[in-house]
């Protein structure tokens, strides 16, 4: 897919997930409108993946480590065959294996089952240091949010990939400055992100994280530094695409009314023209 | 008596731990090991000399030790991850609930230095909840083996087991006390002495001290049942039912506190099934003071004598 074609999908389910939030009458909006491009990239240009068969071993690896924004994973997956699409409706309802949080029990496409922040990036290195063992060329990829990055398993991590050499692992961090009540600055502000990560060892890129360009050439096999763990920090923005949801602290898992709902799908449809 | 193993040859069951793993790391490459700068307290330098690199040391960091156990076990592996039990199941708690049980991962998570084996350290260093930290969570077996012979037997059931679990492993030395040939079953007791006046239910470092507790009561023609329950979770119901039903009052060793472990755990079984009176003898829900890890014991009223006293005591309250 061309980043042209990769941006119409990540608008079709910009647009899908609203609805979903919508109908649902939850949802982690905002945080889902800040990665839906960067997991567009990376499973419909990126990632090697089979929805037939979910478990191939050498299968790339997605982790979601902001595991509250599965929604969006969930759209992703359905888009690409793991799941069927009208399955999407489902989301939150009584019995439901899409839940608030991703399930790789339940879910074929899920890795690991995340929720709790500063989980991801320690399976991601286990993994990675999985595909180094086994002599195989697949490869894992976590995102975390930029607020999640305050867990301290996180640095935990950094550390132990960068020892590692993990070269196989990149870690996407969507760096939309908010977190859940506050302003990642006014809370503990860990900007600028780059410069930590290249002191613990790893190869650190900075990109726009809603130009599909930017984002294809940062994840691509070409852009890998041998024997260092790469970071790619994804300046975002929490409610991308729909103008009163953008950089507002207020979005993050705010419901929109009826006439919010209208505008933004209207936004979004827009954006398409 | 302060030492109940005077005369008896000592075992430190993390021998037979590395041991069998190197054993089945030879015959497998797909078992690895994982720790916390924990090398030498696991007693894992035999591993890693053999197989450099599949010992995976990521320093001190349990949280992300467990993580990386969970990918390790996503690609393929069959991570042993090995840390002194207070800082595995303490430390890296939410990983072992989130990214091992709830996430159904091929993780073996062994505790090492188990219980009160630190002594003199102190509480920060016994791992004396850990049977009820993990035993509230689905999908990860609960394990204490009692001796060399089960410890061994464990770690193969474990190897060849398709899910997480959790192997709680002591450093205090102990004589041996099931047959060499034991084979491990999940969720199974061992019938270590037939009785009919009461049951003893103990594992780990405890099994061994409620054999002698029972001799003991025996030379006061007290017929106790000993029954070895290293599966604290699952655990075998049908015989602590039949240990009620046919000796008419249980007494539970554990070292571990009183709140939540293997007695609590019969005493579920117990209450729904088939009450009787029980005593459980365990740490009192206190930390504990300075001692070593036996002293420790006798002091918490589990020498072999004062298990054979709360066993009379236990008597008098049976109908």
């Amino acid at each position: 897919m061309t980043p042209e074609d990769l941006s119409r999908l990540a608008n079709k389910i910009r647009r899908r997930d609203l609805q979903a939030v919508f109908e649902a009458g939850a949802g982690h909006i905002g945080g889902e409108m800040s990665v839906i491009d960067i997991l567009t990239a990376l499973y419909f240009r990126i990632m090697n993946v089979e929805p037939a068969n979910p478990a191939a071993p050498h299968r790339d690896r997605l982790v979601l480590s902001k595991g509250h924004t599965a929604l969006a994973l969930y759209i992703v997956l359905s888009e690409k065959g793991f799941i069927p699409a009208e399955e999407i409706s489902t989301f939150l309802q009584h019995k439901s294996r899409l839940n608030g949080h991703p399930n790789r029990v339940k879910v074929p496409g899920v890795e690991t089952n995340t929720g709790p922040l500063g989980h991801g990036l320690p399976i991601g290195v286990g993994m990675a240091k999985a595909a180094k063992l086994n002599g195989e060329n697949w490869r894992t990829f976590v995102i975390t949010g930029d607020g999640e990055m305050q867990e301290g398993s996180n640095w935990e991590a950094i550390m132990a990939a960068a020892q590692f050499n993990l070269d196989n692992l990149t870690l996407i961090i969507d760096h939309n400055r908010l977190q859940q009540g506050a302003r990642l600055a006014e809370t503990n502000n860990l900007a600028p992100l780059a410069p930590k990560l290249e002191a613990f060892g790893w190869a650190v890129e900075e990109i726009d994280g809603h130009d599909m360009d930017e984002i294809c050439s940062a994840l691509s096999p070409g852009t890998i530094t041998a024997g260092k763990p790469k970071c790619i920090v994804a300046h975002t923005n929490k409610g991308q695409g729909i103008s009163f949801m953008s950089d507002n602290v207020a979005w993050h898992h705010k419901v929109p009314n009826e006439e919010q709902y209208k505008q933004a799908m209207a936004e979004l449809e827009g954006a398409l023209e | 008596m302060s030492n109940p193993y005077e005369g008896a040859k000592l075992h430190d069951c993390r021998d037979a731990f590395t041991s069998v793993l190197e054993a089945l790391g030879s015959d497998n490459t797909d078992i690895v090991a994982v720790c916390n700068d924990s090398v030498g307290s696991s007693k894992l330098a035999g591993f890693r000399d053999k197989f450099p690199e599949r010992l995976i040391n990521v320093g001190i960091a349990e949280q992300n030790m467990v993580g990386v156990g969970a990918g390790l076990a996503n690609g393929g592996k069959i991570p042993f991850v090995c840390a002194a039990s207070p800082f595995l199941t303490g430390r890296a708690l939410e990983q072992i609930k989130a990214d091992v049980a709830y996430s159904e991962a091929n993780v073996k998570l062994v505790g090492i230095s188990s219980g009160m084996a630190y002594g003199e350290l102190g509480p920060t260093h016994h791992s004396i909840e850990d049977f009820a930290w993990i035993r509230a969570l689905p999908n990860v077996p609960v394990i204490a083996p009692a001796d060399r012979v089960e410890t061994a037997a464990v770690i193969k059931w474990a190897a060849a087991y398709r899910g997480g679990c959790f192997l709680r492993l002591s450093r205090v030395g102990v004589p041996d006390v099931l047959p060499e040939d034991h084979v491990f079953e999940l969720g199974k007791a061992n019938y270590l002495r037939e009785g009919g006046d009461l049951t003893i239910i103990a594992n780990g470092v405890l099994t061994h001290r409620s054999m002698i507790a029972a001799d003991l009561l025996g030379a006061s023609g007290i017929d106790a049942r000993v029954l070895n329950m290293a599966s604290v979770r699952p655990i075998d119901e049908a015989a602590v039912v039949r240990a009620a039903n046919e000796t008419g009052a249980i007494l539970t060793c554990e070292e571990h506190t009183t709140f939540g472990g293997l007695g609590s755990a019969v005493a579920e079984v117990v209450v729904d099934q088939a009450p009787v009176p029980m005593t459980r003898l365990g740490v009192p829900g206190i930390f504990a003071h300075t001692a070593s890890a036996n002293d420790l014991l006798n002091d918490f009223g589990m020498s072999p004598a004062a298990i054979a006293d709360s066993a009379q005591a236990l008597l008098e309250r049976k109908g």
